[in-house]
C-alpha cells in the first residue's frame, strides 16, 4: 500500500465547526497531519488547511468520514491558480514560496506552477505585480 | 579601436536583400566562444538584444484634443490618476509610478498599489476607455473650466511613451540584512539575507553587448514595446564614466538609456505592463529590444559577451542603501545568480530575479525575426552618449 501526502483544504459549516471530528481521523485511521491554517469566522463559518500523511485507502477513507460528519473538502490546488495569459515570468514570487510551488524552471526560464505543492499560504496573490496569482483563500502575511 | 569591416548602410543593404545574418545576443555568445571574434565579425551583421522588467521612469506624454470651447487644462486625471498638466492646452504627462489619487499607499504597510500610471498605459494599449477629467481656470482665449469624458487610445490625439530613464547599464542585487521584512523596488527581502533580488537580463540586456555604447546613441532605432521606438539621449543618472572589469563591463548601475515610441504604432500590452509592487508603488515593466550592427571585431567581441563575464554588486537594502552607504557585500557574476544560489559573507542566499530572461529573450527574437523579414532597418545615431 502507499504512502501519500495530500495538502486539502476543509470548511465546516456553523453546525459542523463545534464537533472535533478532525481528531479522530488520527485515532480511526492512523493518519499523520500537520495544520497549515485553521480559522473560525464569528458566524462559526470554519475553514482548515490540512497536509495529511498516511496510507492511501486510510487517506481515502478519512476523507470519506470527513464528509459524512459534513466538512467539504477541497484540494488546496484548486484554491490557487495561475493565470497564464498574465504571468510574466518574472520570477518575484518564488522568492516567498516556502513549499516551491511556483519556482523558476532553469532551461525555459518561465515560472511554473505546482498545486500538488502548494499549501495556500497567499502570499503569492500578495505579492504578483500583476495579479496573475489569484486565491479563494484569505492572503497570509510574510 | 579595431578595422571597420562594415557599415550600417551596407548592413541595411544586405537586410534588404534578405542577406543579412542576425543571431540574437545568446546565440552570438556561442558563435564567439567557437569561431572567435574576427570569423564572427566578419559572418555576423546583427546582434538583437532585449529586456523586459519594471523601469520606473517611463510614462506617457499626451494630448487629448481640444472639445470646444477650448481650454487650458491645468489639472488632468486618466482614471484618477493625477497628470503633469504644466504644459500647453490639452498636452500632459503621465508617470507610470503615480497612484490612482485614493490610493491608501502605505497607511497600512505594506500597501498593495493596486493601480496608478502605468496600468491607464497598458489598459489605453488593451484598447480600454479610461476616464479623463480636467480641470482650468479659464482664460480669455481658454474659457473651458471642466471636461469629464471617456477617451480610448484612438481617441487621444497624440500619445507617446516617453521613458526618461530605461535600460539601467548593470544594477544592484538585493539582500537583507536586517531583522524584519523589507518591502522594496527590488521586491519583499525576508530577513537575514534569506533571498537575493536581481534585475537585468545578463548575456541579453542591450547595454551589457554594448557596453561603451559605441553603435546606441540619439537616433537609434529600437524595438518598444512592440511597436517602433528611438534612443533620444542619455537617460538621468547616466554615469558616463564607471568603474568596469577587463572586458569592459560596468561593475555597478552605471548607462541608460532616454527611449520615446508611439504608442499608436502597433505598440502591444504583452509588452507594456502595469506593475504594483508590494509596498513600494506602482510602476511599468517595458519590453526593449536594440539591434547592434557588428561594424568590426570589437563590436563581435562585445556582442560575445556571456553571463559568466557580468558581475554585478550586491548591497544591503534593509541598512546601507537608505542610508545612501556604498557598500558592496559580494560580486557574483550573473551566471551564479541565474544559477539559484549565490553566497554572501559565507551564507548561501538564494536567488529571484525581478527581469523576465524568458520574455526578454523572445523580445531578441522577435526584433530578430522582424530585421529578417526585412520590416526593421537600422538607423545610425547621431550624437553619442558618452561612455568611457
Amino acid at each position: 500500500m502507499n504512502e501519500i501526502r495530500k495538502i486539502v483544504h476543509l470548511s465546516f459549516s456553523p453546525e459542523t465547526s463545534g464537533k472535533p471530528v478532525v481528531c479522530n481521523i488520527i485515532k480511526l485511521y492512523d493518519l499523520c497531519f500537520n495544520i497549515l491554517k485553521a480559522h473560525i469566522t464569528p458566524r462559526e463559518v470554519g475553514e482548515m488547511i490540512l497536509e495529511i500523511n498516511g496510507l492511501e485507502k486510510a487517506v481515502s477513507d478519512a476523507m470519506d468520514y470527513l464528509k459524512e460528519h459534513g466538512v467539504k473538502i477541497t484540494p488546496v490546488g484548486q484554491k490557487i491558480r495561475k493565470d497564464e495569459a498574465s504571468c510574466m515570468h518574472c520570477g518575484v514570487c518564488t522568492a516567498l514560496c516556502r513549499p516551491r510551488a511556483l519556482s523558476v524552471d532553469r532551461a525555459t526560464w518561465k515560472v511554473t506552477f505546482d498545486p500538488e505543492k502548494c499549501v495556500a499560504c497567499g502570499l503569492c496573490v500578495k505579492v504578483c505585480p500583476v495579479k496573475a496569482m489569484e486565491t479563494q483563500l484569505e492572503n497570509g502575511t510574510i | 579601436m579595431a578595422q571597420p569591416t562594415k557599415t550600417i548602410a551596407e548592413i541595411n543593404q544586405r537586410i534588404k536583400k534578405g542577406k543579412a545574418v542576425i543571431l540574437t545576443a545568446e546565440e552570438m555568445v556561442d558563435l564567439v566562444r567557437s569561431k572567435g571574434k574576427t570569423a564572427a565579425a566578419k559572418e555576423v551583421d546583427v546582434v538583437t538584444t532585449g529586456t523586459f522588467s519594471p523601469m520606473c521612469s517611463s510614462g506617457m506624454l499626451f494630448n487629448f484634443g481640444q472639445e470646444p470651447p477650448v481650454m487650458k487644462a491645468s489639472q488632468v486625471w486618466l482614471n484618477d490618476v493625477p497628470c503633469y498638466a504644466g504644459l500647453a492646452a490639452v498636452d500632459a504627462y503621465l508617470g507610470c509610478t503615480e497612484p490612482r489619487s485614493d490610493d491608501p499607499l502605505n497607511k497600512v504597510h505594506p500597501g498593495r498599489f493596486t493601480y496608478g500610471g502605468g496600468h491607464v498605459i497598458e489598459d489605453l494599449l488593451r484598447g480600454k476607455a479610461v476616464r479623463l477629467k480636467a480641470l482650468a481656470y479659464g482664460t480669455d482665449c481658454y474659457p473651458r473650466r471642466e471636461l469629464d469624458k471617456s477617451v480610448t487610445l484612438a481617441d487621444l490625439k497624440y500619445a507617446q511613451l516617453l521613458n526618461p530613464r530605461n535600460c539601467y547599464q548593470s544594477y544592484n542585487v538585493a539582500v537583507n540584512t536586517g531583522s524584519a521584512v523589507a518591502y522594496t523596488y527590488m521586491g519583499p527581502l525576508k530577513p537575514g539575507m534569506r533571498n537575493a533580488n536581481y534585475a537585468t537580463a545578463g548575456q541579453l540586456s542591450p547595454l551589457f553587448n554594448d557596453p561603451y555604447l559605441r553603435t546606441i546613441g540619439l537616433g537609434t532605432k529600437i524595438w518598444l514595446g512592440g511597436g517602433t521606438g528611438w534612443v533620444i539621449g542619455a537617460g538621468t543618472q547616466h554615469n558616463p564614466k564607471p568603474a568596469r572589469n577587463e572586458r569592459g563591463i560596468p561593475l555597478t548601475a552605471s548607462g541608460t538609456l532616454m527611449l520615446k515610441g508611439d504608442m499608436k504604432a502597433g505598440m502591444d500590452p504583452k509588452w507594456v505592463r502595469g506593475v504594483s509592487i508590494l509596498g513600494y508603488g506602482c510602476s511599468l515593466s517595458v519590453g526593449v529590444g536594440i539591434p547592434i550592427p557588428i561594424l568590426d571585431e570589437d563590436m563581435a567581441f562585445f556582442t560575445g559577451v556571456s553571463d559568466a563575464d557580468i558581475t554585478m554588486p550586491v548591497r544591503d537594502y534593509g541598512h546601507d542603501y537608505q542610508a545612501g552607504i556604498n557598500n558592496v557585500l559580494a560580486q557574483p557574476t550573473f551566471e551564479e545568480l541565474k544559477s539559484g544560489e549565490i553566497k554572501v559573507n559565507e551564507q548561501t542566499v538564494r536567488t529571484v530575479p525581478l527581469t523576465s530572461y524568458a520574455l526578454s529573450l523572445e523580445i531578441a527574437q522577435l526584433l530578430k525575426a522582424k530585421i529578417e523579414r526585412g520590416e526593421f532597418l537600422l538607423t545610425e545615431a547621431q550624437e553619442r552618449i558618452v561612455s568611457e
